[in-house]
């Protein structure tokens, strides 16, 4: 569904046509990402994102696919066979390097377009489904991500799988088992290794899955804008295509110029040079940290040191998981009416506070374990759920937002209506101040 | 630009019109095109045999301890090949037979170097559906030929290793390979 003045898909060629009777593909194209899909006109950079994340998926699962033809998930040769990819492949140092660096950048655009959401107020009313299932393709990248750190089967590999695996032994009465039964052993062996192979290989097109649904709820209302005003009129609207599929390309042209600067001049520099090391069950290394984008949730985990009725352990993990589930209640815990933190002068400052504090998480994430980064962890994790809990329920009730535009198109124009008005069309269509 | 602009976006009186937008079109594709073909060739070479089997591409061989009438199978590129040191008699029976005769006309001489006639090295694969023929070890059938025998579908090839009889449509290939030295031999 869409607006009523969007762009009619017409085939041309009589070819067309018959396929469009039979199997309206081309038709679905145009109208999800063609010109029959109007977007609000005044989109900013930040609406970017969600394609480069596409981008990054796709450059994720081409390489994955590759790799996988020359990995082998055994324990015994599983590290030699990324050697041999790094080493004897044709171009196989090219395809590792862009699948560990994809799944960093994928991260990267991941969380500016999440944050790009809580700033704007994407997660709003009509677009919480949007927001939801978007939480569901973060929660699945975390797990493939996982995975796939786990099968060069280094050391940082083992002991990663041997840690996150830990997690589910705090669960009371059943955890050991589970751990166990995830493991297919008490340690991580050849069992964990080939589960977690086919998992890595399965769950990126379960992600893929999801991100239609994710687009196809986002159609449902429509894009959302910077000013967080509904589309009134066509005014506000220019169709996708050649608008923003030409601006979507500038946007990936930087992406792929960063991405090619890491890939090719910092290939290691994300990685962690413990696993180089082949995974040996029988030492442990000094300091077990995850791959950059999760220290945050690393930092919650380890924030938790004192046993208080449960052990600290399982506060520990009930915190992480808790600091995701909370997002799933966001659209209802921002009572506001207002969508865009731009109109919202409070809610501004607190939500550039709450980057600074995932910000500060991430640091003690990737930081050993010791003082005084414990105690930081700790004051950033209350802040984390504080500002979720408390302020947000709060500024949502106490602030006064600023006056909104009456409408995108004249949030645009700025009064210079008559300049901007397309040839032909009479400018004192356009509302009065 | 130095360009001349004329109220209808054409550039420097181009009588068919050409916009500088369509220049700019052709640019953008054009551009695009040459990164996706610099992005499919690693896609595509990775297919390839890698360093590691292409170092498998080399094999020496001491072939002194054969003597005449016996042959050997050895692996080069993880194919069989058979080395065979002929008796005079197999020598004189493969020039017997008028080249123009055979199916794969070629001579002994053409198949083997130049003062080493006696020493006969083909790829064991039969070149109808690449089974191995019999023939290279000792008491194996060598076909109504003499030289090798493949069972599957009854190829016979003669003490040349050229196709006589049955399906196959070529001669056993002959690998390149040269003599390092009098007693060994460098496949690849």
């Amino acid at each position: 569904m869409s607006f009523p003045w969007a762009e009619q898909y017409n085939p041309k060629s009589p070819f067309m046509r018959w396929v469009d009777d039979r199997l309206p593909l081309p038709r679905l194209v145009f109208n999800a990402v063609g010109a029959g899909y109007p977007v609000p006109r005044n989109l900013n950079h930040f609406w970017n994102f969600g394609v480069l994340a596409g981008v990054a998926l796709t450059i994720q699962i081409i390489t994955g696919i590759i790799l996988a033809m020359h990995y082998a998930a055994n324990g015994a040769i599983a590290f030699d066979s990324v050697e041999h990819i790094m080493r004897n492949v044709n171009q196989g140092w090219l395809l590792r390097y862009a699948h560990a660096n994809g799944a960093s950048f994928f991260f990267i655009v991941t969380y500016i377009h999440i944050f790009r959401g809580l700033y704007y107020g994407s997660y709003k009313a009509p677009r919480e489904m949007v927001w939801l299932l978007g939480l569901v393709i973060f929660l699945l990248m975390m797990a493939t991500a996982f995975m796939g750190y786990v099968l060069p089967w280094g050391q940082m590999s083992y002991w990663g799988a041997q840690v996150i695996t830990g997690l589910f032994a705090a669960i009371p009465l059943v955890g050991e088992p589970i751990q166990t039964w995830l493991l297919g052993g008490y340690v991580p062996d050849n069992a964990a290794l080939n589960r977690f192979f086919s998992l890595h290989y399965l769950l990126p097109f379960v992600i893929a899955g999801v991100i239609i649904l994710h687009i196809w709820a986002l159609h449902i209302p429509g894009s959302g804008n910077p000013t967080g005003v509904d589309v009134k009129s066509p005014q506000d609207t220019v169709p996708f295509h050649p608008y923003y599929t030409a601006k979507d390309g500038f946007g990936l042209g930087l992406f792929l110029i960063a991405f090619a600067i890491v890939l090719f001049f910092l290939p290691n520099a994300l990685g962690h040079a413990d696993n180089y090391i082949p995974a040996n069950p029988l030492s442990t290394p000094a300091h077990i940290v995850p791959e950059w984008y999760f220290w945050p949730f690393y930092a919650i985990l380890r924030a938790f040191t004192v046993d208080f009725i449960l052990p600290a352990k399982l506060w520990g993990v009930i915190a992480m998981f808790a600091s995701i589930i909370l997002l799933f209640f966001l659209p209802w815990l921002d009572r506001s009416p207002v969508r865009s933190g731009s109109y919202r002068p409070k809610f501004k400052m607190f939500f550039w506070i709450l980057v600074a504090d995932v910000l500060v998480l991430g640091y003690c994430g990737g930081a050993p374990a010791e003082e005084p980064y414990v105690m930081i962890s700790q004051i950033a994790t209350i802040y984390y759920f504080a500002h979720f809990l408390i302020i947000l329920p709060l500024v949502s009730k106490l602030e006064r937002p600023l006056p909104l535009p009456n409408s995108i198109s004249e949030s645009v124009l700025h009064g210079e209506k008559a300049e901007a008005a397309p040839i032909g069309v009479d400018a004192r269509v356009a509302p009065a101040e | 630009m130095a360009t001349v602009e004329h109220p209808d976006d054409t550039v420097g009186g181009s009588p068919e019109g050409v916009r500088r937008r369509d220049f700019i079109n052709i640019a953008a594709v054009s551009f695009a095109g040459v990164g996706a073909v610099a992005v499919v060739y690693p896609l595509v070479n990775q297919m390839n045999p890698s360093a590691d089997v292409l170092a498998l591409a080399q094999t020496e061989l001491d072939i002194s301890a054969i003597e005449p009438g016996q042959a050997i199978k050895t692996s080069w590129r993880k194919q069989p090949v058979f080395v065979r040191n002929l008796t005079p008699q197999e020598i004189a029976a493969a020039n017997a037979v008028p080249a123009a005769d055979l199916r794969d006309p070629q001579t002994l001489a053409e198949r083997t170097k130049e003062g080493k006639q006696n020493w006969l090295v083909t790829m064991g694969v039969c070149t109808h559906l690449g089974c191995v023929p019999l023939g290279a070890a000792e008491g194996e059938n060598r076909g109504e030929y003499g030289g090798y025998f493949c069972p599957c579908h009854g190829s016979h090839y003669d003490t040349a290793a050229r196709i006589r009889k049955g399906p196959a449509p070529t001669n056993l290939v002959v690998p390149e390979y040269e003599f390092a030295s009098d007693t060994v031999i460098r496949i690849g």
